[in-house]
């Protein structure tokens, strides 16, 4: 008999909605549907079982092709490289469990990591502008319950976060909200007519690259300054008018997104929207948030917090000090200056993600790939070690966009004798002390 | 199978009554006993001072608002990062130390538990994620209940074994220690930009006022007969005139009984009264209120407190008091975050620098110096710097050195640029009494245990008590003489016993002992119309599913449950 | 009607970029998906092709052969838009001005018409610029 595994948790976007239901074969082996889910994590719980999936670790070979080998010989090639190198980048961490994080954190302690995380080319600007001026925000039920405007400035929950507008921001009827969207207006702010703007009572549509200058806007309207005709392709009667609604809404949210982290500006995008929301808190209640893409990529940034103190981009490859410097310890920078003598990636495909220049300066180096599937990255390394699904064959903790900590759980059991990322850092760990014992590799 | 002979030293233990005589303590595996075989191992504890390990009362060490603190000041690692040679993992961090240095400096400084004070329970997996992370020393946290939705509605209609019940099911969800208040009804005000700064201010929607937030909790914590009491931050925290407020609340507690089987005898713990003992209307005739305080909290027998006191240092502060730390951002301009979190809290961080050249702030460190000499009962006054808010708990040890010697801290006030005004604005000066070490171990050791109702294992050195002892480099025959000295030693124990373990020796860690994560488990009659309202809460309002809601044991490493029956209540 | 137009080009997800991703990035949904252009149709008509025809994007730093598709998420004239995977990595600029972000959003590219070349595979894509395809 099939079973239903209820209350499951999405191990796809930093919404990680927690209302799946997932029917499961009676040997806990397959995934047979799948209920709740946006197209995008269905899609995720389906590719568990789709064919052709590597089971074993796999080593390149001098032509180019790859030949199986055991754990054993990937665990034991994985750690003298480790131990060799005097420092190597650690990346990736966002779609495996805060678990998981930890161990490989005390590798890269031991061994002078740069243990760096998918915030480094997504949020990162963000958590840069958050250094720099803080930010007031809050939990997405506050907004469910509370929010009557919502922006949505830079970023496409309709394509990126699918249910983040039923589950939290749009549509959602709470406790103060009882008319649903209804008693709400929303405005999106984007340099495309995107599928978020159709769902929202307004668009206003930006130049591209004009966001700061927008926002800035905006705060001097609220000041009740002059403003020039038109900014960023918006007519400044338009900006006065919105702020004036914003001024006397109840609880305002601004969500965000890469439209303000990868244009130029960067982070002075995200900084000038905080302090808008800041501005606006001398009116009425105010928050923003940031839309994060990767299920766990906020958890890598806890985890690296309470351990280090820093969100992301830690290099530890002193041994004796934890530094954070971006464009010093970020990966692209790293990359770019091939500055590291080898790399490991986990729960991430920066051979997708990231610039050619700099994955052609990472496949020079001594490279292992931990990563259930086959993907990008897999197919440039030395070493490609798949794991068990975290949040699907296996259970860990996560952190929601909002910082809000979720347990994902195990639905299937993983392929007979396929390890989890804990399990596998666990050993390469144990194979490092013995190295470090030794006296290196 | 260990054992310990710690011989001759200079026991200081309110438990049994012991100032200072030369005594031997015996320790076998996790317990103190009264004898040990001849293999017994020797600690040569003659010219020191041995006392029960410490436990903090109240500190933010662990969680969201901690960690959001750690990450978004990087700055705070400028101060210190760095690794010592052994066993021990990179510490970072000053006013935010990682959990890792913030579990080795409570271990160097003697101490074996720490109460985490605030705990959203929707972040709860957080903070025990962090707990289970932080090595060596014991922790337990507390959910916070003042503003939380269930909590307001039941208490508008005065059904305290509702409320009871509902405490009794988030503790267990969220593997909590007891109740925690702050700034009630204040922080659910502050979800709309507004606050409640005297206790009678009504809760916007739920029209219930703090006074009847704060009678009702410290009812329904009773009714269950909690090992702690309810632990109350009051309403106008940090504002010029707020003793006032200060009193109201703390006169809640008159003709409240303890009801408990763990030997508590309080009923509200008021905690970090210096930022609530103000006089004044505004900064600029602003005044200690601490004697006016404290002579009420020495005639009323079921309240403890404990200090946060300033120790002039830049830090971080972090409450669940949001609209204060807005408030407080208003005044200092540098980064703030907020976070309110749906149904149950708020909170807030924004860094400050207590730079003793500004009268308020160096007005301030004497308030909370003035509270604890006030004290007639050390076991009733705790000393705390309310961590990180009044000043990083690393701290302790100056802290300790002021109260002990009045030399030391009369030089501190005598050299303030603004000496003079506050010396008018506060009566330290007139204040020669110094504490005692014997007081200080009632104060951080036994006292604390006995309000957390933990005082049948900790807090002393009685046989079958638990082998948590602190030695340290003190001879109470030549008691050091200057601030600096006092403050080495408190500083670097000789030796810390954890469970047993030696864990410290001469400030160097040198074993991660066992730690454990204390929770209690509150057990009530079944209660179908909670369970309901829960039930409802999670389909409608919030945004996790009620079965994703609790920690499961797994997150608390050597769980150490602490059982109480109200069944029968 | 010229034979090269410049545009500003933007990479960004897209929901059918996310549900090829988790197909699988050797997948055919993962490659329909990500080797297309956006491009408004005004611009399209100045480079003198219909929707559908491969195109040849270069930026600064390298080209890559895509589909150029007309979009329900409008573009201004000017604005390109490929979905963020390997192809369009392939002229993301890697300079990140100090932040460690590249220049994902809002860099110039020239588009010209190829009609006959052909699309590379994911993993070819990526293989092939870091010299690993052994010819």
């Amino acid at each position: 008999m099939p079973k239903e595994v209820t209350d499951v948790i999405c191990p796809f976007c930093g919404t990680l909605c927690d209302d799946l239901i997932v029917t499961v074969s009676d040997d806990n082996k397959t995934i047979l549907g799948v209920k709740n889910a946006c197209a995008i994590g269905a899609e995720k719980f389906n590719h568990q079982r789709l064919p052709g999936r590597v089971k074993r670790p796999r080593m390149r070979q001098a032509d180019g092709t790859y030949k199986e080998i055991t754990y054993d010989e990937a665990i034991d090639w994985t750690a003298n490289m480790l131990v060799k190198s005097r420092k190597t980048l650690m990346y990736g961490w966002a779609s495996t469990s805060c678990q998981a994080m930890s161990v490989g954190h005390d590798i890269a302690e031991k061994v002078g990591g740069i243990v760096d995380n998918c915030a480094t080319v997504c949020h990162g600007s963000s958590l840069i502008a958050i250094e720099d001026v803080g930010v007031p925000s809050c939990t997405l039920g506050e907004v469910k319950n509370r929010a009557d405007r919502v922006i949505f400035w830079g970023c496409n929950p309709a394509h990126a976060h699918p249910r983040h507008m039923s589950r939290y921001s749009i549509f959602p009827r709470g406790f103060f909200t009882v008319k649903g969207h209804k008693g709400r207006k929303i405005y999106t702010v984007d340099c495309r007519y995107t599928d978020t703007a159709k769902c929202s009572d307004e668009f206003i549509q930006v130049q591209q690259g004009y966001d700061y200058e927008l926002l800035n806007a905006f705060r001097t309207a609220a000041r009740g300054e002059v403003l020039p005709d038109t900014v960023g392709g918006v007519p400044k009667e338009k900006i006065y008018e919105i702020v004036e609604d914003l001024k006397t809404c109840r609880f305002g949210i601004i969500f965000f997104g890469m439209g303000l982290t990868h244009t130029m500006g960067r982070n002075h995008n995200i900084d000038i929207a905080i302090n808008l929301t800041r501005d606006m808190n001398d009116y009425t209640k105010f928050a923003i948030m940031a839309m994060r893409g990767h299920w766990n990529v906020t958890g890598s940034g806890q985890v690296l917090g309470w351990q280090y103190g820093f969100p992301y981009a830690v290099d530890l490859s002193r041994r004796d000090q934890a530094r954070h410097q971006t464009g010093e310890t970020t990966s692209v920078d790293l990359l770019n200056r091939s500055e590291v003598e080898a790399c490991f990636y986990i729960a991430t495909d920066p051979g997708a993600h990231f610039p050619i220049d700099a994955m052609k300066s990472s496949a020079k180096k001594p490279t292992v790939t931990v990563d259930p599937h086959i993907n990008c990255t897999t197919e440039i390394s030395d070493i490609h070690i798949p794991v068990a699904m975290v949040g699907v064959e296996v259970g860990g903790c996560a952190y929601r966009m909002d910082n809000v900590p979720i347990e994902t759980r195990k639905v299937v059991d993983p392929p007979e004798g396929m390890l989890t990322d804990e399990e596998l850092l666990t050993k390469i760990n144990h194979r490092v002390d013995e190295l470090l014992a030794k006296g290196g590799a | 199978m260990s054992e310990y002979i710690i011989k001759n030293g200079h026991v200081f233990d309110p438990v049994q009554g012991i100032k200072g005589d030369k005594k031997d303590i015996f320790v076998k595996d996790n317990k103190i006993v009264d004898k040990v075989g001849s293999g017994a191992k020797v600690i040569d504890a003659s010219g020191k001072t041995v006392m029960a390990g410490a436990l903090e009362v109240h500190a933010h060490v662990a969680g969201p608002k901690v960690n959001a603190g750690r990450w978004y000041r990087p700055e705070d690692k400028h101060f210190d990062s760095h690794k010592t040679a052994g066993i021990t993992r990179i510490e970072g961090g000053k006013s935010i130390p990682t959990v890792f240095k913030t579990g080795y400096e409570y271990a160097r400084m003697g101490f074996t538990f720490a109460m985490e004070a605030a705990m959203p329970p929707l972040y709860a997996r957080h903070v025990h994620e962090e707990i289970h992370d932080t090595p060596i020393i014991d922790e337990a946290a507390l959910p916070v209940f003042g503003n939380n939705w269930f909590i307001l509605e039941y208490l508008k209609n005065q059904e305290i074994e509702n409320t009871a019940a509902y405490i009794a099911w988030v503790l267990n969800q969220t593997k909590g220690y007891g109740v925690k208040v702050v700034n009630p009804g204040g922080t659910e005000a502050w979800a709309w930009g507004l606050n409640c700064l005297s206790i009678h201010d009504p809760v916007p929607y739920f029209d219930i006022t703090p006074a009847e937030i704060i009678t009702g909790l410290m009812a329904a914590n009773e009714y269950l007969g909690l090992p702690h009491s309810m632990h109350l931050h009051q309403n106008n925290l940090g504002n010029p005139g707020n003793y006032t407020t200060t009193l109201e609340s703390l006169k809640l507690a008159e003709g409240v009984k303890a009801k408990n089987n763990f030997g508590r005898e309080q009923v509200l713990h008021s905690t970090h009264l210096q930022f609530h003992s103000y006089k004044g209307t505004n900064w600029g005739d602003f005044e200690s209120g601490a004697k006016e305080v404290m002579d009420y909290v020495n005639r009323q027998k079921n309240l403890t407190i404990d200090t946060g006191n300033v120790t002039l240092d830049e830090t971080t502060t972090m409450t669940a008091d949001g609209p204060f730390e807005h408030h407080l951002n208003s005044l200092n301009h540098l980064k703030w975050i907020n976070v309110d979190v749906e149904l149950e809290t708020a909170a807030g961080v924004v860094p400050f620098i207590y730079d003793p050249d500004n009268a308020v702030f160096a007005s301030q460190w004497a308030v909370g110096l003035e509270l604890a000499l006030y004290a007639k009962d050390p076991m009733r006054c705790f000393i705390t710097t309310d961590h990180p808010n009044a000043g990083p708990f690393t701290r302790y040890p100056r802290v300790y050195a002021w109260l002990m010697s009045e030399k030391y801290r009369n030089e501190r006030l005598n050299t303030f640029k603004k000496a003079d005004k506050v010396i008018s604005a506060t009566t330290l000066a007139n204040i020669d009494r110094e504490i005692t070490l014997y007081e200080l171990a009632a104060m951080t050791r036994a006292g604390p245990a006995k309000c957390l109702g933990l005082s049948k294992d900790y807090g002393g050195l009685k046989p079958g008590m638990n082998a948590d002892i602190a030695i340290y480099n003190i001879n109470p025959d030549k008691f050091p003489s200057t601030g600096p000295e006092i403050e080495k030693a408190f500083a670097q124990v000789a030796y810390l016993f954890k469970d047993g373990k030696i864990c410290v020796e001469e400030g160097k860690i040198v074993d991660m002992g066992k730690k454990h994560t204390f929770w209690v488990d509150a057990k009530v009659k079944e209660n179908k119309q909670v369970m309901h309202d829960v039930r409802e809460k999670f389909l409608r309002y919030y945004s996790v599913n009620e079965n994703n809601y609790s920690v499961p044991e797994s997150y608390a490493p050597h769980q150490h449950i602490i059982s109480v029956d109200a069944t029968q209540a | 009607m010229t034979s090269k137009i410049t545009l500003n080009m933007i990479t960004c997800r897209t929901i059918q970029q996310g549900v090829g991703m988790e197909a699988g990035k050797t997948s055919q949904k993962y490659f329909d998906a990500c080797t297309i252009i956006h491009m408004h149709p005004e611009d399209m008509k100045k480079l003198g092709i219909w929707k559908n025809t491969n195109v040849r994007v270069t930026s600064s730093v390298g080209s890559v052969i895509v589909k150029a598709v007309e979009t329900r998420e409008d573009l201004v004239p000017g604005l390109a838009h490929i979905p963020m995977g390997p192809w369009a990595n392939h002229i993301v600029p890697a300079y990140t001005y100090s932040t460690g972000e590249p220049c994902f959003k809002g860099f110039p590219v020239e588009v010209e018409v190829a009609m006959n070349e052909r699309i590379m595979g994911a993993v070819e894509i990526v293989q092939d610029a870091c010299g690993l395809i052994r010819k």
